[in-house]
């Protein structure tokens, strides 16, 4: 039986594997696009202002709720954003929080933002909001 | 000004810059983000070096040696920036934490000296900075004056059309910008000025895209007050000027109390010292003008028109290029431009370009610069701005291109 801890980890470890060939910066970026054009927009009517991530240069929304699952409380998010290269590592999130346990997301060490280097786009000086959507969603899921 | 006999050198001009040599990413650093901040030059290094090395002490009514030899080179600076703006005097050219400050002084001054009421009008342009439109509208909202503007084309140049009605007897001040920032327009500052002349209105031009790239003469200017930062000038951060006529400063109450402000405090009544000391509450950043000093000293040795010769051809180059990448939509494209170009490329985010063009070791700005309004009144959410300076070349130009293409492959 696979602990939802677990379950982080090892959606994690699938992302940082990924990333562990791409070498070369230009061809994340790439991967991080391929990564934005495959995850569903958010509709137009769920992209309101009251879910839109403060201290980014592109619009971020982030849509987090939570729901029942055979008598189970998930964790659910979704997210969109005007810039593909956030939109990119929105999806990462996403795929790497959306069903779990609230409590798993609260606590949640992200490593794999280390492990793929893209931990350097954490900076809360960065423009693109990974840093605030990161406490978003830790905030909506305590 | 200080005509400079040797031809500009952009080669030996980059050598006097540290910073130049760098890598970013592991490539050459491209450095375009010039409106933001300019990069400093050894002179201004070694100089700062130097004063704390050899020079540091608090100036002003020192009676040792270290304080009184510090105070002379302060002093000396201050005269350096009366010769680089042209002023009449020396304590017309006070010392403040850059162009913001200097704005909110003025503007502090005019709420709190009775020169603003309900019923008045300021006038600030549709291109200013925040920095030229926050301040006045705190002063608007402690006095009830209220904010008019001079609106803007499409093009992204000043339309002056009604002007005569925009600058009335209610108007109490025009505060304008000379350089925008996010799109580079030079401003018709002598237009503005001379209808404001006529109407006995006092003005006041945000200089602080102007000093990097052109000589200023705030005398042949006619305005009355004149500002700029340090750093954007390619001295230290965290000093500025407020150039003001001296009839001006001389009307204007204090900004902030505190020591070297002062002529005599009792706790009934304190009165104030003269110009420009008046403004110059506390310990002053004496590193700063002394840094400020060397590299107003640096430039006025370059030559100003000299700069601007150099510049003007590779802006104008640079246009020449930008416009010839497919997909490439200029944001502003102005009569008279300096320094500063924004655009967009079709379809991509100004952030993701940025991002991108960062990891060639490209620096560009990306987003709204401080400028909201620019932005709405133009329907962009922001742009991408390459800005330019006296140490760029056509070849770094050409490697913007090259990484716009490479951005264009990546988002295609």
């Amino acid at each position: 039986m696979t602990s939802p801890a677990d379950t982080l980890d090892s959606r994690q470890r699938a992302i940082a594997e990924e990333f562990a060939f791409l070498t070369d910066w230009m061809l994340r970026y790439e991967h991080l696009i391929e990564h934005a054009k495959t995850m569903p927009p958010l509709a137009p009517e769920a992209r309101t202002d009251d879910r839109l991530v403060r201290g980014c240069q592109s619009k971020v929304w982030l849509h987090t709720w939570q729901e029942d699952a055979s008598g189970e409380t998930r964790f659910r998010v979704e997210a969109d954003s005007e810039a593909q290269i956030v939109r990119g590592l929105a999806s990462l999130l996403v795929r790497a929080l959306d069903g779990l346990p609230p409590d798993v997301v609260s606590d949640a060490d992200l490593w794999f933002l280390k492990e793929t280097g893209l931990a350097e786009h954490l900076s809360p000086n960065r423009a693109n909001g990974l840093d605030a959507m990161v406490r978003q969603i830790r905030e909506a899921a305590a | 000004m200080t005509a400079h006999t040797a031809p500009f050198d952009v080669d030996r001009v980059r050598a006097d810059f540290p910073i130049l040599t760098r890598e970013v990413h592991g490539k050459p650093l491209v450095y375009l983000d010039n409106a933001a901040t300019t990069q400093k030059p050894r002179a201004v290094l070694d100089r700062l070096a130097r004063y704390y090395s050899h020079e540091n002490a608090n100036v002003h009514r020192g009676v040792h040696f270290l304080s009184a030899d510090g105070t002379e080179h302060y002093e000396e600076a201050r005269r350096s920036v009366q010769r680089f703006v042209g002023a009449e005097h020396a304590r017309e050219v006070v010392f403040t934490r850059g162009t913001t400050e200097s704005i909110n002084l003025v503007a502090h001054g005019f709420a709190r000296g009775g020169f603003l009421a309900s019923g008045d009008e300021i006038l600030v342009s549709a291109l200013e900075h925040h920095a030229n439109v926050v301040p006045w509208q705190m002063a608007a909202e402690v006095t009830g004056a209220t904010l008019r503007v001079i609106p803007m084309t499409d093009r992204g140049d000043l339309d002056l059309t009604d002007l005569d009605s925009l600058i009335n007897e209610r108007t109490r001040i025009v505060a304008v910008t000379h350089t925008s920032n996010a799109l580079g327009t030079v401003t018709p500052l002598a237009k503005i000025i001379a209808a404001a002349r006529a109407m006995d209105v006092p003005v006041l031009v945000d200089g602080a895209q102007a000093t990097p790239h052109a000589a200023v003469d705030v005398q042949a200017l006619g305005a009355d007050f004149f500002v700029f930062s340090s750093h954007k000038t390619y001295g230290p951060t965290g000093i500025g000027v407020l150039w003001g006529r001296e009839a001006w400063l001389d009307k204007l109450p204090p900004y902030q109390g505190g020591g070297d402000m002062i002529e005599n405090v009792t706790f009934e009544k304190t009165t104030y010292t003269g110009l420009p000391g008046k403004f110059e509450a506390g310990t002053p950043h004496v590193a700063g003008g002394i840094g400020l000093g060397a590299a107003v000293e640096y430039l006025m040795d370059l030559g100003m028109e000299n700069v601007a010769a150099h510049e003007a051809d590779l802006v104008s180059y640079a246009e020449a290029q930008l416009g010839a990448v497919e997909g490439l939509t200029f944001v502003g494209t102005p009569e008279a431009r300096a320094s500063a170009i924004s655009f967009l490329l079709d379809g991509i985010h100004p952030y993701d370009a940025g991002t991108v063009l960062d990891r060639l070791g490209i620096a560009v700005r990306t987003g709204q610069h401080c400028a909201q309004p620019v932005m709405d009144r133009l329907g962009v959410p922001g742009t991408v701005r390459a800005s330019f300076g006296l140490y760029n070349t056509r070849a770094e130009v050409d490697v913007l291109i090259d990484g716009l293409s490479r951005v264009r492959t990546l988002f295609g």
